[in-house]
């Protein structure tokens, strides 16, 4: 008789222990916020055209690709201030993860890298973290000749290695770091 | 457990004269199980200080007795002193039941580790509290790999998977302490949260044969087991202390343990270990620290005829992932793969950064026993698991300290099982299970589900049967019957539901459409059918044959079913599919034996046929904003495994011991003809150990030689960097070279009083600091694995 009161003591406080099992029916759903979904590159030029480069896939990881879209017209041997920017249109109102990217700017940098250049077009960054070391979300764009078919990746790379041998000018080579965001975008200049 | 005490059951009748100290009492004294007469036991009767013997029959007879309490105490020699009472009022027959396999009992007490199998046909191994105590500061897949034919699959050096035979994760059920893991086992990176300190014994049982505890273990069961209660008043423990040199790790366990004669144990015991970076022999492996705790109680009543125990276990983990493993998308990966050493190196840090995963699993379980005269046992389980599973990746902004994978699986299970073993020659065995099981997936963490919230049911019910045919053969036979329902709620973004063609085939569980993702409802059943059947012939005291058959299945693990997303650690996108089946294996097995003092041979062979076998593989290459990411698939065809394991010993003489553990399994896809991933390379490994009676000294010396494996599917792929503008081939296939390492462990035990004694062990791994590394180390495209190891352990046993 005595064990069977210990095994009913026991299973009781068992049940004390299970009670807090979480019951809600419908989960609720996850809107994910570090998702980056698009990436726009901004070019002003001084007098005041703006060409936007976007490259956007809105369902994040899902099967869709990435949709590229090219807003104006890149003209010849003009000089246009660059701005980046990263978005998660996943939630609403979109986020702007490029603030993030400025607030952690010590372990952030996007890379311009051209893999066809017939134009022989330039970016130079503008702006630095607190180390002196550049972040790349503002730049300087010099768009150069006419031609077709001009080939530009940006990368964002998170925990780059900042003081790499050439990476503060823009080479990817040695900047180790895992990559955060990685668009293509091709254009021709007029 | 039967073997356990005394029972005393039962009366028959009992008629009055009313005269005084005239009375008889006459008695039969019988065994508990068969009802076999129990000659030759002394009786001794308190109120009168006079002794009676049983005869041939087992009775005894006392005479001119008056009325009242008669006060028997019997003994004999292969039963354990048992005292009775009876009310006289006249004259009296009873007979008395009383457990006659204590001798063999007391053996198991004094030494405490005799083999006791689980099995009669399954190919089995035992490991015990000797060898189970080498691995104090490593993990339960470490000392697993004692068994020749078990291997395991890493992520680093402190996720350890067992694999038997060439099958992991949901192939294989762990059990400890009779109650079935629950931790989300499908997932290669989930290790078996069961402290290897908390183990007495461990059986591993290849193939499904023991369907007692499961109809789906198509690779194996390992069972673990505390250690066995004895009935003696006692109160005894063991403190360990370790330390590495590499991690510059330490542990400590403690384990305390109080019985008594009448049956009452409670055991306590605790252990906690910490590292801090490992180290290969050329640079440090950033991010690999590890920190745990453990605690387990265990206390109740065992007697002979009915017991119960509660038990308690509590395990944390916290485990550093290799920084260096942390990729974004498939560039880094192939920079990793180039790259002779990891693009991360840090000096030494005992610090745990993200990536790492803090995992918690707490087990309760109460049960309750009793034995009935003439019929056998009956056990009644409850038991509740609660595992709570945190991921934390490399994340930036508020998200930093966030996890980004929170699973909190909770498991009840309430069983019972009847074992009739009172025919000598037939043992039967029937069971029920009935389990309940909630996954809750927090959405707090920000970052879709990987596994969706869902409740599952399952239902099983067994029966077994063994029987002696005769002092040599014993046949045995089993059938299971399982239901399984999985009732799940899972979001599929729009695009991937429609791009996997559920629109067509599973519209109707869509029970909400936010626009960009679904809701749906899936509930999917399961019945599977298991057959076990098996034989054991002794042909002589040296040589014996088992052989069994198995048929199995497995339905699918939601890992299989739901799996969709980016798995950052392996690059790749991972994708399940709500068509899968359920997987049938046939297994036949054969082993042979050869036992004699000098020299004992194991050989184990078997052949797996499994059809619809669930398995991953590349598909295709899907482009996100991050880059682009291969696509890996559940996929289902028909395998094959086979190979044999071989366990040799030789005593040269008293001082010289050889032994041999080799191992070679095959893995093929039938359909595709082409062999299966992830399948274990030849291994063989090779003892030399000098023992001297001096201080119980021991020196061994241990080459562990893994051959480069030749037989892998080809899923390279190529992919364009845009970086460098070319297309490059991601070689994820091919397996890494052969490696040879070279273990020493010596030790000695030192008297410290009569019941107190002190052992020290030192032991080194990879001696030769040998660079190299494996192919069943989910990391090895990222680093070596770890150089030489130096570890000294001290246990006290008290």
């Amino acid at each position: 008789m005595k064990t069977i009161k210990y095994l009913f003591l026991s299973i009781l406080s068992l049940s004390a222990l299970v009670s807090c099992s979480s019951d809600d029916d419908t989960p609720e759903v996850v809107n994910e916020e570090e998702v980056i979904t698009t990436v726009r590159l901004e070019l002003t030029a001084t007098s005041g055209d703006i060409v936007v480069l976007q490259s956007q896939d809105l369902d994040g990881e899902g099967p869709d690709e990435p949709v590229y879209t090219i807003e104006g017209s890149i003209l010849a041997n003009t000089e246009y201030v660059g701005e980046i920017q990263f978005l998660n249109e996943l939630e609403s109102p979109a986020e702007d993860i490029t603030l993030e990217v400025l607030e952690e700017a010590l372990d952030h940098q996007v890379f311009y890298i051209y893999t066809t250049n017939n134009a022989g077009s330039t970016v130079t960054y503008t702006d630095l973290d607190s180390d002196g070391n550049p972040i790349g979300v503002a730049t300087t764009f010099n768009s150069g000749s006419v031609s077709t078919g001009n080939t530009l990746v940006v990368q964002l790379i998170h925990e780059p290695n900042k003081t790499g041998d050439g990476v503060s000018n823009g080479d990817v080579t040695n900047a180790n770091g895992s990559i955060d965001a990685n668009v293509t975008f091709t254009y021709d200049v007029n | 457990m039967k073997r356990l005490i005394i029972g005393l059951v039962i009366a028959i009748s009992s008629f009055s004269y009313g005269q005084n100290c005239t009375y008889t009492f006459l008695s039969e004294l019988k065994d508990f199980h068969d009802g076999s007469a129990i000659e030759s036991a002394t009786i001794y009767q308190k109120e009168n200080d006079s002794y009676a013997f049983s005869d041939l029959d087992g009775k005894f007879k006392i005479e001119n007795l008056c009325a009242g309490t008669l006060t028997l105490t019997i003994s004999h020699a292969n039963c354990e002193t048992k005292t009775v009472s009876f009310e006289i009022i006249g004259d009296t027959f009873k007979t008395i039941l009383i457990e006659h396999h204590i001798e063999e009992l007391m053996e198991v007490s004094v030494t405490a580790h005799v083999d006791k199998k689980e099995t009669k046909t399954a190919q089995e191994t035992v490991l015990k509290e000797l060898t189970l105590k080498k691995y104090s500061a490593l993990s339960i897949g470490d000392a697993l790999k004692e068994v020749a034919g078990v291997s395991s699959i890493n992520t680093g050096s402190s996720i350890v998977k067992p694999m038997i035979n060439g099958m992991h994760s949901s192939r294989l059920i762990m059990l400890n302490n009779n109650v079935r893991l629950q931790d989300q086992d499908w997932g290669i990176e989930h290790a078996p949260n069961i402290d290897v300190n908390a183990a007495s014994q461990i059986s591993v049982i290849k193939g499904a044969g023991a369907l007692a505890y499961g109809g789906d273990a198509i690779g194996g069961v390992v069972v673990v087991n505390p250690a066995r209660v004895f009935l003696k008043d006692t109160l005894f423990g063991k403190t360990t202390l370790s330390g590495q040199s590499n991690g510059r790790g330490y542990s400590a366990n403690t384990k305390l343990s109080k019985y008594t004669k009448k049956g009452w144990f409670a055991s306590v015991q605790a252990s906690l270990k910490q590292n801090g970076d490992f180290e290969t022999p050329d640079y440090v492996l950033t991010n690999t620290g590890s920190n745990s705790k453990g605690f387990t109680f265990r206390g109740g009543k065992q007697n002979f005829e009915s017991g119960f125990e509660v038990f308690y276990s509590y395990l944390n983990n916290e485990i550093g992932i290799l920084k260096a493993s942390h990729i974004g998308n498939i560039e880094d990966l192939v920079s990793a793969i180039n790259s002779l050493e990891p693009l991360v190196i840090e000096d030494f840090s005992y610090d745990i950064n993200a990536p790492k995963q803090d995992v918690t699993h707490q087990l309760a379980k109460v049960m309750y026993y009793k034995r009935f005269n003439n019929f056998g046992k009956v056990n009644l389980q409850y038991d509740y698991q609660n595992n709570q599973r945190f991921e934390y990746d490399i994340r930036v902004g508020d998200d930093r300290d966030k996890a980004a994978l929170d699973l909190k699986l909770q498991t009840h299970t309430l069983s019972s099982d009847i074992v009739l073993d009172a025919f000598s020659d037939y043992k039967l065995k029937f069971g029920i299970m009935g389990r309940y099981q909630n996954n809750f997936a927090n959405p707090d963490t920000g970052v879709r589900r990987l596994i969706p919230d869902y409740d599952k049911y399952d239902f099983g019910i067994y029966a077994t049967a063994e029987h002696n045919l005769n002092s040599k053969m014993t046949l045995d036979f089993g059938l299971r019957y399982d239901f399984n329902r999985i009732d799940a709620k899972k979001f599929y973004f729009t695009s991937r539901w429609e791009e996997r063609g559920y629109d067509e085939d599973f519209s109707d569980l869509i029970i909400d459409d936010l626009g960009t993702q679904l809701l749906v409802n899936p509930v999917f059943d399961y019945h599977n059918f298991s057959v076990s059947a098996g034989f054991n012939y002794q042909l002589n005291e040296h040589n014996s044959f088992i052989g069994n058959y198995s048929l199995s299945s497995r339905p699918p693990n939601p890992s299989e079913l739901f799996s969709d997303g980016l798995h950052h650690s392996a690059a790749r996108i991972e994708l399940g599919d709500l068509n899968l089946t359920k997987e049938t294996s046939n297994r036949v097995s054969a082993s042979y034996n050869y036992n004699s003092t000098q020299f004992n041979l194991t050989a184990e062979a078997f052949y797996n046929h499994i059809n619809d076998y669930m398995y991953i593989e590349p598909t295709g290459i899907e482009q996100t904003i991050r880059g682009a990411f291969p696509v890996w698939e559940y996929l289902q065809t028909n395998a094959e495994l086979y190979g044999i394991d071989l366990s040799a010993n030789y005593n040269y003489n008293a001082h010289f011991n050889f032994s041999n553990k080799s191992s070679y399994t095959v893995g093929n896809d039938i359909e595709n003809d082409r062999p299966l991933i992830n399948i274990p390379a030849f291994n063989t490994r090779n003892s030399i150990t000098y023992t001297n009676d001096w201080k119980q000294f021991s020196a061994s010396l241990t080459s562990d030689w893994t051959f480069e494996q030749t037989r892998y599917p080809d899923n390279n792929f190529e992919t364009y960097i845009a970086a460098i503008d070319e297309t490059v081939l991601v070689d994820v296939s091919t397996p890494p070279s052969a490696y040879q390492l070279l273990n020493f462990y010596s030790e000695v035990t030192l008297e410290t009083s009569a019941k107190t004694n002190l052992n020290i062990a030192l032991s080194v791994n990879n001696l030769l600091d040998t660079n190299y590394r494996a192919y069943l180390n989910r990391l090895r495209y990222f680093a070596d694995d770890m150089g030489r190891n130096i570890m000294l352990q001290l246990q006290y046993n008290y």
